[in-house]
């Protein structure tokens, strides 16, 4: 049952993305319309917005939760893709594991600057 | 009469490497069907040209083909609802060609095997029994009845872009094949046919592309029947499907009581 | 005398195009495109922004770099992946559990498939996407900065 596990997920994570990646898109372009989270002013990448975002503790969760399901979501479709060109098994294995570990990598990269930056609002 | 052009994909394995294309114009009248036109051909103008057929009235599944670039029988095609003067007729994508119109099918024949077609059960006594009939309610016959019309004509496979690309991927015919078993209460194999069909290139590489139940000419919407496999394969691993056992054999009951006044039914003859 | 068959795969192509198909199979081939176009611009997201942690100049500089009217219509055309990824993907989370198809019926011509059941569901979903396209449009390019 291991692809039915795999495959699962894939469609938890769509939902879970449904909403953090729609609140993301939300905050940061449909500023000029509904200003959430751009107490700074109405643009939404400016330093100043960007500053309280960093300081608030919930984006920090909101950020590693979206990364984490995102990177999976988009890697095992990315998986899929590369397995429905017919290439061989072990070719196909061979990205499977690269893809997995390329997607580990960035998701320690994104989880560091998230907290990193949390910790490194408080100097400004 | 007025004539009709028919623009059909020729492959010869003797002679060329490559498909070509050939036209032929034939006399045509209302109510012909692109089987017919195909006989007509074959028979006054050219006799190479090779296709399957057999039944001629949509229930053998031997003539599928690509026919104005969608996946149908000809026999059950009439030549007025193409709505054209110039017909395009080529043999089946996502299969070799054999020669012509005529696709290997035999990819398609070897995964339905895998997903073992058959009624699976552990007590063998009760499937050789013939004195007496398995007891399936009308309900739990309709459950998978319409998945049962199929006539393996290769359309649906035809029309899938997973089948387009992916030689492993098992193809909507078989995994609609292997929820018509799985629903079949007198089939205990559900389980081995989950794992069967839980393979990279099995039943999660398909992505409701849903072309399969449109050019389905049976209406067997395998695309229906898949996504109820899904349904089933994801609901057993959250262990929310509830277990069901293969029916047993319909006993007749020993006391029955007679309604007043019903007479005692004639002796049995058979 | 050997025989050879003739490959009449599509290949890859067959995922785009090969026949005259439903705009449900096209929408397939919109959904794989829209999923890569987000996962390549992901990519690049992540380094971009993590840049707000080296400080205000860093992120500055970050921003300056991807200000350009091809990296905004490049963004805009990200917002549009993810509008219609997203809700096709409702749509196709709710097929592919079982909730759109229907039950099995008898196949009476013509008949009646899980396509047509599921149609006026795509359609409503479709518009809705358009309408937050159409939203996030006016905040791209009129809402103006």
């Amino acid at each position: 049952m291991k692809d039915t596990k795999l495959w699962s997920l894939h469609l938890f994570a769509g939902i879970v993305i449904l909403f953090l990646l729609g609140l993301h898109m939300a905050i940061m372009h449909l500023d000029e319309i509904v200003s959430l989270f751009n107490p700074k002013g109405e643009e939404a990448i400016s330093w100043e917005n960007v500053l309280e975002r960093m300081k608030m503790i919930g984006f920090v969760f909101v950020y590693i939760f979206l990364l984490g399901f995102a990177l999976y979501h988009s890697f095992y479709g990315l998986n899929k893709i590369i397995g429905e060109t017919n290439v061989k098994e072990g070719t196909r294995k061979f990205w499977s594991y690269v893809l997995t570990i390329f997607g580990f990598l960035l998701f320690i990269i994104g989880t560091y600057a998230a907290i990193a930056a949390k910790v490194v609002s408080a100097k400004f | 009469m007025e004539n009709i052009q028919f623009i059909i994909r020729r492959f010869s394995p003797e002679k060329y490497e490559k498909p070509y294309w050939q036209v032929y114009n034939i006399p045509f009248e209302e109510g012909k069907t692109v089987l017919d036109c195909l006989h007509y051909i074959k028979k006054e103008i050219d006799s190479t040209l090779s296709f399957r057929f057999s039944c001629r009235m949509g229930v053998c599944g031997s003539c599928a083909m690509l026919i104005q670039g969608k996946a149908r029988l000809a026999c059950n095609t009439q030549v007025v609802e193409l709505k054209s003067k110039k017909i395009t007729i080529a043999p089946l994508p996502n299969f070799e060609t054999i020669k012509d119109l005529v696709p290997d099918l035999s990819p398609m024949f070897e995964k339905h095997k895998y997903i073992k077609p058959n009624i699976q059960r552990d007590d063998l006594k009760e499937v050789e029994d013939k004195e007496k009939e398995f007891y399936q309610s009308e309900e739990e016959l309709q459950e998978y009845l319409q998945f049962s019309y199929c006539i393996r004509c290769g359309a649906c496979m035809a029309a899938c872009p997973t089948m387009a690309a992916d030689r492993k991927y098992l193809g909507p015919m078989p995994l609609a094949q292997s929820y018509r078993y799985n629903n079949d209460t007198r089939d205990g194999g559900s389980k081995e046919r989950h794992n069967l069909v839980d393979i990279p290139s099995g039943i999660f590489s398909c992505h409701m592309g849903s072309e399969c139940s449109v050019v389905c000419p049976k209406g067997v919407d395998p695309a229906k029947a898949i996504q109820l496999m899904k349904r089933e394969m994801v609901f057993s691993f959250l262990k929310l499907l509830k277990k069901k056992k293969p029916c047993g054999l319909y006993e007749e009951k020993k006391e029955r009581k007679r309604r007043e006044g019903i007479p005692e039914p004639p002796p049995r003859t058979v | 005398m050997s025989r050879k068959y003739y490959d009449n795969h599509l290949g890859i192509k067959g995922w785009a195009i090969g026949g005259r198909y439903s705009i449900e199979r096209y929408l397939y081939t919109l959904h794989r495109l829209t999923g890569l176009g987000i996962l390549f611009y992901f990519i690049l997201h992540i380094f971009v922004t993590s840049s707000r942690v080296f400080g205000p100049e860093s992120w500055k500089q970050a921003m300056e770099t991807v200000s350009g009217p091809f990296f905004r219509f490049g963004e805009f055309l990200v917002y549009f992946a993810f509008c219609f990824h997203g809700f096709n993907g409702i749509r196709l989370i709710l097929l592919e559990l079982g909730f759109l198809v229907g039950k099995p019926i008898e196949p009476i011509y013509p008949y009646k498939t899980s396509v047509g059941k599921q149609r006026p569901v795509m359609i409503i979903l479709m518009i809705v996407a358009a309408f937050f396209i159409i939203l996030g449009g006016y905040d791209f390019f009129l809402g103006g900065e």
